[in-house]
Parts: C-alpha cells; structure tokens; sequence
C-alpha cells in the first residue's frame, strides 16, 4: 500500500532498544536489542503473547516508564533527532505533538472528573497554543472526524456517558489533535467487542490515510496484524524473533516460534464438510508443525432434552430504569451436544447462563432440568439440581479459592452431598485430576502454584466431581493464551466424547465457537435473534446482526484483507428502558430445519 | 438536573433514618444503666421519697414505649430534657458551651488540612526520597500519640516554659473574642497535629494509588507537564476519597476535643460531658451525644453533596 | 485480583518478607517487650506498684528509680510495667468482642443480601458517634469496671471491623470460586466457613491490629478523664491524670508514661502497616 514511502527516511526509527527494570537484584532487561522502523504512511505492527515485552516497547519510545527505576539505552530517532537525548521539555512537546498515542483500557484511560470537550482541549492548548475557546471549536471538528455523532451536544459530557467504543474514538482524536507524524497505538482494541473493533481499525486505516501518518500498532491478535499491518515484528519474551513484510510473514514464516503461533490461533472457516466439533490443531512446539485436529464423533439422537429453558426472562431496576438483561429467551439443550451463546458484552448470554443454575433469580419463563421444572425449586430441590449441572467460569485466578488446596477443593462437592467417604473421594480427585491431564500427586498443591492453564483444566475436574449432565462453560477458554486455549478446547471435546456431557458454550470468540459447537443461539439486547445449527449460521447467516458479528472478526491472512462489507457506525442500543417498557412480543421464521431467525417488526 | 434532585432526596431519606437509629441508640444507651438510674444519680444518702420524686421528673415511671415515645416528641420539639445538676435545659447547657468546642473543632481541621493535604501530595510524588521516608515515619508516631498528651507536653512548653500562650481557660465572660482565640491555639495544636497524620498518610495512599491510573499516563502521553500531571489530573480525583477522611476526621476531632478540652480547661462540651458522667447527669450525657451524633451524620450529608460537585460518576 | 494475589502468598515467602521489612519487626519488637514485661510484670519490675515511700517522693530518674518517683515515692517505672498489664488486656478484650461482633455483623451484610440494609444502616448510626464518646456513655450507663470499659470499647470499635468486613464479603461474594460453590450445592454455612472466612482472616487481622491501637489510646483516654477502669492497679492514663498537678515540678511523671502509650501504639501501627502491606501488595510497593 505504502511502497513509495518506504524509500525516504523514516519518522520513526528505533535501533537496539534495550529497557531494563531495577529489581532486588539489579537491572533486568526486559526487551533487549529491538530495531525498528516506521515510515510515514506505514503501519508496523508488533506482535507477541503477554509478558513479551511489546508495551514496554511502545513505553520506552516516547520515554514514559518510570525515571528511576527503568534505565533505556539504543538509540530512538524520531525525524532524526534522538530522543533519549531529549530534554523533558523536549519530550513534552514530543508527546502529544509530533507522536499521538492510544492505550488498551478505553474504560481507564480518559479523566473521570474531567468533560470529554476538556480533555480533548487540553492537548490544543498545550501544543497549539490555541485560547479555550478556540481549542471547543477544534475539539469539535476533532470528534466529528473520528465519527462521534452529535459532537458538539456531547463536548460537555463526562466519560462515564460513553461506551467503550466512544472512549477509544475520544482518545483517538486526542492522539490525533496536534495532526502527529507518528501514531503509537497500544492494543487499541483488544478491550472491544469484535464489531466496535472492526469500526476502529477502519476508522485508523482512515484517519491514517489522510494524514499520511505512520502508526506502530501493538497487539496480540494475529488477526489484528493481518488486517492492518504493512510490516510485523514478532516479540517472545522481551526479544525481537522475527521482523518482515505482514505478507511474508504469514505466508513463509521462519521463526518456530511464530510458525506455531500462526497455527495455533482458532480461524473461521477451517471446518469443511465436519458436522461434528472438530478438534484445534496440536502444533509440535519444536518444530512449529501442526496437525488439524479430527472431528469428534456424532452424537446419537435423544429424545428429550437434559435442559429446556421457555420464555425466560431476566430483569433487574436501576434508580433510573429497567434492565432488560435477557427477555424471552428458549432453547433445548441435549445430551452430548454443544449449544453456543455468542454475542457482545451486554448481550445477556452470562445472564442466562447464571440464571439458568440460579446463581441469580429468573423474572419469568421456565427452566426444566432432566425433566423436573427447577425455577421455582426449594432448597432442597435445587440442591439435587445442583448435581446435574455446572459451571466454569472465565478467570482461572479467580476460580479457585486460594486458601484450599486444589485436592479438598475438587473434593468439596462430593462431600457435601455425601456422595463418598473421604477414602473413595481421594481416588476419585486422582482420578478426575488425570482425566483433565493434570498428575494426581499435584492434588495437595494450592492454586498459586499453577499456571492459568492449568487451574482452568481444575476448574473442569471440579466441575466434572459430581458426575454433572450438562455444564455451562462460561467464557471458560476466553482468557488463556493462543496455544493454551486449544489445549483446554481440546480437553473440553475430549471430555465431552467420553461422558456424553452437553455444554453451553458461552462466548464471544466466533472463531472458538465454530470449532466447538453443534448449534449456536446468537444474542443481541438480551434476546435470541438467530438460533440453528453451526453450519447453518456461519455458512448462511440470516440476521443482519449474526452477519454483521461474523464478518467483524479479523482474517488472519493478509491476503483476504478489505473483504469484509463496511461495519456500522451506530452504538449498540443499551439494555435498560424506561420502567413502563413493555418488550414486544417476537416470533422466529424457520429456515431450514432448526434454523430459526427473528422476525424484524420495525 | 433532575438526577441531582434524585440523589439529594435518596441521600436525605439515607440520613433521616441514620438519624432515627441514632435517637434509638441513644435512648437505649442511658436505659442499659443497671439499677435505677434516679438512685445512681442521687447517691447513698437520697432518701426513698427524693428518688422517687426524681423517678417521676425525669419521667421513668412510664412503661419504656411510652418513656421512648415522650424522647422521640421531645427531640421533635428541640427539648432535650432538663440537666439535674446544673437545673436548666439541656440545650441552653449546651447552646452556652458550644462555642469553644466549635472554634476547637474549626481551626484543628483547618491546622490539620493545611499541614496534611501540601505534605501528602509531596510525599507522594516524591516518593521513595528522604523527604518521603521521614514524612511516613513522623505521621505514624504522630498517629501514636494521644492527643490529651501532646496538649499537656505543649502547655508544659510553650505555657509554662516559655508563657507565650495561657495554660488553660477560656477567659471569663467579657474577654474580646481574639483573646478567646488565643486560648484556643494550643489545644487547636495539639489536637490539629495529631490528626494531620491521619490525612496526610490517606492523602499519599490515594495520590499514589491515582498517580498509577491510566488517564494519568493518558495525560502524560498527551505532552502535560507533571505540575499539570499532578496538580490537575490526579490531584481532583484523589481528593474524592480524601474528603470522606477530612468529614470522618471531624468526627475524631470531636472525640479528641473531649479530652483536649479537659486538658485545657475548656468550657466545651466536651468538658460538659465529663462532667456530667462523673455526676451520673443522664439527660445532659443523653442530649450531648445526640447533638454530636447529628452533627456528625450532618456533616456526611455534605460530604456527600461535595461528592456530587466533584465526581460526575455520582451523578447518576 | 489483587486481593487474591496476596491471599495465595505462602506463609514462608510471609515470613520472610516480615524480616526483610525493618520497620514491622521493629513493631513486632517492641511489643514482644510490651507484652512480655507486662507478663512478667512481679518479677520484672524492681518495686511492687503501689509500694508508698513518703521520704522518697517526687524524686527524678535515677538508677535507684529509673523512671522517677511520684508524689506518694512510688517507682514510676514499676507502675509504668504494671499498667501495661491493664492497657493490654483491656485491649485485647476490645479486640476480641469487636473482632466477633464485627464479623458477624459484616458477613452478614455483606453475604445476605436482604440484610446488607438494615446492618448497615445501624453500622452507620453507630459509626456517628466518635469512639470516646460513646464510649463514656456507654461507661457511664453501664457503671465504671474493667468488663464495662472492654465492652464499652468493644461495641465502640465492633462497627469499623463490620464495614471493613462488609466490604471484603462483597467483593469475595461475585468472585467465580463463590459462585462455583453456590453451583455445587455446598450448604450456605459451608460457603461462609471455608470460602469466605478463611479469605477474609488476612483483612480481619490487619484491621485487628489497628483497633488494637486505637483500643489502647482509648482507653488511655479514659482513664486520664477518671471515667476508665476503676481498680487500685496503675493505668497509664489514671499516672498521668495523677501526676498533672506536679507536672510543673516533676515532668517525669508525665513523660514516662506518655512514652509507654507512644511506643506500645506505635508497635501496633508498625506492625498493622506491615502486616497491610504483607496481605495487599499493591499497597506495599507504595511505602
């Protein structure tokens, strides 16, 4: 795209960067001997799992860690003057001026205390020398350009009136205030859901592209890079593995490390003619190589389902309003298959799930399990409930209590029903901890002592101690690195095979999803607007909502970069209405057999 | 506009019924006394005839429903009771020494802001320094002396030793007022010093704890210098929590001026106070608590009406 | 997440940084010594506590009275050793009836919803009175004694433990190993014992170890205004209250025992503050 530019000096220029942190033991580097170059027009991205040194990377360049307790040395030129030379002052007009920059939290990043229109301001005043006043006019224009509708009613408001999606439109015409040379954007959408993602990426290839900026991109998605990035440097632990044309690297990469991750990452579209779940590739870590994983074998039909949920409805009051958070919503779930609950933040599919093993109370509908209504259940019988169904949550930190060691905890369940003796318990933990491929003897280790992977893979015995029918995997996988999650994925199908377990499959990772599911229910403003088997949806998407979801998720392949149809710009409508809001009765088309679609009324 | 109207009359329901519990907590307070508190407050040598005269004043005889509801219309009504010893109303007992205690509570705030919130803030930014180090080790010694000592190691100095300021009093009814307030300098000092400690140590934290904040690095990504950083930035928002400590710490300075007034001889009420346990006077002990107690949830209301003005957030 | 951090952190990486933080062992130190001379207060102390000696009164430091001697000749510093046994114990008994009371209180604001009201409303009545005057009130209503004093001061101190306490139930209520908990049928009691309990004992004992202070600097309080525990046995505060009227003469009498309060609160504050930062690291890398 940017081949002219690349032959004049770059903007940015960085050669063996090296960033250390003081610790107890003197200084550590971090990142060691990273060179790179951005040249105007271009964009670099760097790509590399956590801990991989990328943002201490974006942090050095414009010197923004901490003076006394990290030490930089290399040299960074920007336009051919070497900052680490610079002057603070120096740096102060750097910042902000020459070199916009964008955060990962869009929540965090902006003053709670301060009106957007300020802060915004703030950075024409500073560098422009422009009056307050005349920095509101620009700031208008500024939010009019990265798309935020009605800019001038909404200069006056605080941040806590945007979304996510606004916040990051803010801090991106923030960056872009001073018309910088240079644009550091550091995980700028990683916090995202997929569609307000899609918008933002498209909204910087823009922005841009008219002001000829160069822009170094730092992410963890392969997807990301190869949407956006003319060059890619791939980072492992503080060092630089390989750097290359995005295309190149793709395409040939060299680097064992990269190899395996670019096989590692779930891609949409990888399933062929499978019906069943398909297994994720297993990637042979010495060599990069990777297998694709078989398919799991076809679940027998059964007659009635494990669990049946009817009309149900949650809703909880604001002081100013009402949350519809799931509104009528009804599907089956059999044994032995995956059902999957896609769809944004704020969809309502946690909600569901939660309310389905009554973590929290359901306002209407009903909720039968294993053929006995369970919504109105007494203690008592929500206890026998309690042993058919399970859930497993995102956070492998926060799923353990840290106080027990991972044996009693696994223990626990059967205990308290009185399931076992506490002799018969001990070898069931052993066995259940082999079963999810963790050794027995580690049954007496507390949970500090495993890594994410591994306490999630505990999570599952605990979830699997009372033998339960269905379990409902709440973004079980969603936080655990690229080749972490197919291992546990993989687990999960395994399991499913050997106990004939169903799942509800909660998650807003398309690409996972397809992999793992026999039918997916798509959830948008706490109702169900697609509902069908999995190649039914991916394959012949009905709802412009399902479509719209499905074609925001980044190709990681440069060469198919740009299909995609332009993603709307309108903020996903909140879930809270006023308190008289009476929700619309809905009725579903079928279009193929199981394929049901919601009827758009307005 | 309206949403502010909202939170004002949710925080004034909030508040009545704090109050409520307060009045019944402190009816309960003075009911626990085992015996009869007529017989108590009388001594050895009352005779049957005085008690039970005294029974019928302070109006025991009724069942305690009725005794509670005769407090809650009494309240209503601005009548706190009768003081047996001093043989006036409550309230004139205590409208007649509240001055002291007032300008007491005043100017330890004002000496404790004025030291705490410059020091904290420093402190802060400079943390990891000397200056840090030394500010951290004074607040926690200062944190561990009581406050009625301080004021007796500064009377033995500064009143005696040197004679700069009186060791005690008030001066008698016609002193003009800014000799009053050279009275009030040397408790305001002690009780002051002692409670800067408090906020300048909370002030750090929540500096500290904003100064790690994403809009910080946001505002420092933007080219603001760190006067800027701090003073704009992180200082407005740090200051949501340090307001609940400085309301919570006016609280304190009442419990302290208790004793500091003792100390100085203050006519306050907290002087009143003391006295009136040690004469076993109930309605006066009954009627102060209540005052303080009101005051207190009083001045949390505002603090939560500066809340509103300094964080959007709560706007809601 | 951070909470959880610090949680996990094994008791040996603990003892360790305990040692490697000077100012906590400093306050471990010099409470072990509180603790132990007030103990060991008949064998430690070179006089018994109220013996009279009327030719000796009133006398300065000396290394026959290291401490002075008041105006009845009676040793300071014996005194000063016996009335920490008074201070300790009325402090620890606050403690204790606070601790219990607190919990209670806060688990079940915090755990129970339906609860979470009514609690706090009354943990906010009681927080408007300030701790040394209701603690009068109460001393006054109940009648001057040691129980009175520990109870009064106990129930004074029970509603700062209870917010603290609510606050933790909170935020330990919505974290996924509760939740899976609840999802595993566990019997609610079970879930407060194991789950709950045993990860707020961090938070409980850093708040302890300041309401233990607070405690000792309250009861000082007391004592001095003559409405603390009424026994023949010294109190720091009742020495101090006693030795005004010669403070002009005799400084010691002051100076002493206000040292003795200064130190003994000081080492709870040291050790509170390491303790916080041992349970919290975020907070710890901040001092």
């Amino acid at each position: 795209m940017t081949d002219t530019a690349t032959t004049s000096r770059p903007v940015l220029s960085v050669e063996n960067l090296t960033t250390s942190f003081k610790t107890k033991d003197g200084w550590n580097a971090v990142i060691r001997n990273i060179s790179l170059h951005v040249h105007a027009g271009e964009t670099v991205a760097i790509v590399g799992e956590s801990g991989s040194g990328k943002s201490v990377t974006a942090l050095s360049t414009m010197r923004l860690l901490p003076a006394g307790r990290s030490r930089t040395e290399g040299r960074i030129l920007l336009d051919g003057k070497d900052l680490l030379a610079a002057t603070e002052a120096e740096m102060r007009s750097v910042r902000g001026g020459s070199v916009g920059m964008i955060f990962q939290e869009p929540m965090t990043s902006l003053n709670p205390v301060f009106t957007i229109g300020n802060q915004i301001a703030e950075a024409l005043v500073l560098h422009r020398s422009l009056s307050w006043k005349e920095a509101e006019a620009e700031t208008v224009r500024l939010m009019e350009r990265v798309r935020i509708p009605a800019a001038k009613a909404r200069l006056h408001e605080y941040p806590h009136k945007f979304s996510g999606g606004m916040r990051q439109r803010v801090v991106i015409a923030m960056a872009l205030a001073c018309r910088p040379k240079l644009l550091i954007a550091d995980e700028p959408t990683t916090a995202l859901d997929v569609t307000i993602q899609a918008e933002i990426l498209h909204l910087l290839r823009e922005l841009q592209r008219e002001e000829n900026m160069g822009v170094l991109f730092i992410t963890h998605d392969m997807g990301v890079v190869a949407e956006i990035a003319d060059r890619t440097v791939v980072m492992f632990r503080g060092d630089m593995i390989e750097t290359g044309p995005t295309g190149q690297i793709f395409a040939s990469p060299e680097a064992i490390y990269t190899k395996s991750l670019l096989a590692s990452i779930p891609r949409l579209g990888t399933m062929g003619a499978a019906s069943a779940p398909k297994r994720f590739p297993e990637v042979d870590a010495s060599t990069g190589n990777a297998v694709d994983g078989r398919e799991m074998s076809p679940v027998a039909q059964t007659a009635s389902p494990i669990l049946k949920v009817a009309n149900l409805s949650v809703r909880f009051d604001l002081p100013h309003g009402r949350v519809h958070a799931v509104e009528d919503v009804s599907f089956d779930l059999h044994p032995g298959e995956t059902l999957s609950l896609v769809g944004e933040s704020g969809c309502g599919k946690s909600t569901t799930g939660r309310a389905i093993i009554r973590l929290i109370s359901p306002t209407a509908g009903t909720i039968v399990i294993g053929g006995q209504d369970v919504t109105k259940a007494g203690t008592r019988e929500l206890r026998t409930m309690r042993r058919m169904s399970q859930i497993i949550f995102q956070d492998p930190f926060a799923s353990l209590n840290p106080r027990i060691t991972v044996g009693s905890a696994i223990a626990e369940p059967i205990l308290a029903h009185g399931l076992m003796g506490r002799r018969d318990a001990k070898t069931w933990v052993a066995e259940l901890l082999e079963q999810v491929g963790l050794p027995a003897k580690m049954a007496d280790r507390h949970p500090h002592e495993f890594s994410g992977g591994q306490r999630q893979r505990i999570s599952i015995a605990r979830a699997l101690a009372l033998n339960p029918k269905f379990i409902i995997a709440d973004e079980a996988v969603s936080a655990l690195d690229v080749t972490i999650k197919a291992q546990v994925s993989n687990l999960l199908l395994d399991l499913q095979e050997k106990h004939g377990l169903a799942y509800l499959f909660i998650s807003h990772d398309m690409a996972v999803v397809e992999r793992m599911s026999h039918r997916v229910a798509v959830m948008f403003l706490g109702e169900i607007v697609e509902i069908g088997p999995r190649a039914a949806i991916f394959d012949n998407p009905q709802h412009s909502y399902t479509r719209r979801l499905i074609s925001a998720v980044p190709v990681p392949d440069p060469v198919r970069r740009g299909l995609r149809p332009e993603p709307l710009t309108e903020e996903i409508k909140s879930p809270v209405r006023p308190f008289e809001y009476v929700p619309p009765k809905r009725s579903y088309r079928e279009v193929s057999p199981g394929h049901f679609v919601q009827v758009t009324t307005s | 506009m309206a949403r502010i109207a909202q939170a004002l009359l949710r925080r004034l329901g909030g508040m009545a019924i704090v109050l409520a519990l307060v009045v019944t907590v402190v009816f309960i307070i003075v009911r626990v006394t085992p015996g009869d508190p007529a017989a108590v407050m009388l001594g050895s040598d009352a005779t049957p005839e005085d008690i039970a005269q005294l029974r019928t004043r302070m109006g025991l005889d009724a069942p305690l429903i009725m005794q509670y509801g005769q407090f809650v219309m009494g309240i209503l009504q601005g009548d706190l009771g009768q003081s047996i010893f001093l043989n006036q109303p409550v309230t004139t007992a205590l409208a007649a020494r509240a001055e002291p205690t007032f300008f007491l509570t005043l100017f330890s705030i004002l000496i404790a802001v004025t030291i705490a919130l410059p020091v904290g803030i420093l402190s802060a930014v400079k943390r990891g320094t000397i200056f840090d180090q030394i500010v951290v080790t004074l607040t926690m010694v200062a944190a561990s002396v009581p406050s009625f000592w301080l004021g007796l190691m500064l009377i033995q100095i500064f009143a005696v030793g040197q004679g700069w300021f009186p060791a005690s009093g008030y001066g008698g009814p016609g002193t003009p007022f800014l000799d009053r307030l050279h009275h009030l300098i040397l408790p305001a000092v002690a009780l002051g010093v002692v409670n800067s400690a408090l906020i300048t140590r909370f002030t750090r934290a929540s500096m500290l704890d904003v100064l790690g904040d994403d809009y910080v690095r946001t505002a420092r990504a933007k080219g603001a210098g760190e006067g800027r950083v701090i003073l704009k930035h992180a200082l407005k928002n740090a200051m949501i929590p340090i307001i609940t400590v400085i309301g919570l710490s006016v609280a304190m300075l009442v419990a302290g001026a208790v004793v500091t007034e003792t100390v100085f001889g203050l006519p306050g009420i907290g002087n009143l106070v003391v006295s009136a346990v040690l004469r076993r006077d109930y309605p006066v002990i009954q009627g102060a608590l209540l005052v303080v107690a009101a005051i207190y949830v009083l001045i949390n209301f505002i603090v939560d009406m500066l809340y509103i003005l300094v964080d959007p957030r709560v706007r809601l | 997440m951070n909470t959880m951090a610090a949680v996990s952190m094994p008791f040996a990486s603990g003892l360790r940084r305990l040692l490697g933080n000077r100012a906590m062992l400093c306050g471990a130190i010099i409470l072990v010594i509180v603790v132990l001379a007030a103990i060991l207060a008949p064998w430690v102390a070179p006089y018994a506590p109220n013996k009279l000696s009327i030719v000796n009164k009133l006398k300065p430091p000396s290394m026959i009275n290291l401490f002075g001697t008041d105006e009845f000749g009676r040793d300071i510093f014996s005194r000063a050793i016996f009335a920490g046994r008074i201070s300790l114990l009325v402090s620890l008994g606050v403690v204790a009836i606070s601790t219990v009371l607190g919990v209670i209180l806060g688990v079940a604001a915090g755990y129970f919803r339906s609860l979470d009201a009514p609690i706090s409303r009354l943990l906010d009545a009681m927080m408007s009175f300030p701790d040394i005057l209701l603690a009068i009130a109460l001393v006054a209503a109940l009648g001057p004694s040691l129980t009175t004093v520990i109870l009064a001061l106990g129930i004074t101190y029970a509603p700062r433990l209870g917010r603290i306490v609510r606050g933790s139930t909170l935020v330990l209520r919505e974290l996924p190993y509760i939740e899976a908990a609840v999802a595993m049928g566990l019997p609610t009691w079970r879930i407060l014992t194991r789950h709950v309990l045993l990860n707020l004992a961090s938070p409980i004992l850093v708040q302890s170890t300041f309401v233990f202070a607070s405690a000792m600097l309250a009861e000082a309080s007391l004592s001095f205004l003559g409405v603390g525990v009424s026994t023949d046995m010294p109190t720091w505060g009742t020495m101090l209250a006693s030795g005004r009227e010669y403070m002009n003469n005799a400084p010691w009498l002051m100076v002493f025992p206000g040292l003795a309060i200064v130190f003994s609160v000081l080492s709870l504050q040291l050790l509170g503050d390491g303790l916080r930062d041992l349970v919290d690291p975020r907070l710890a890398k901040e001092s």
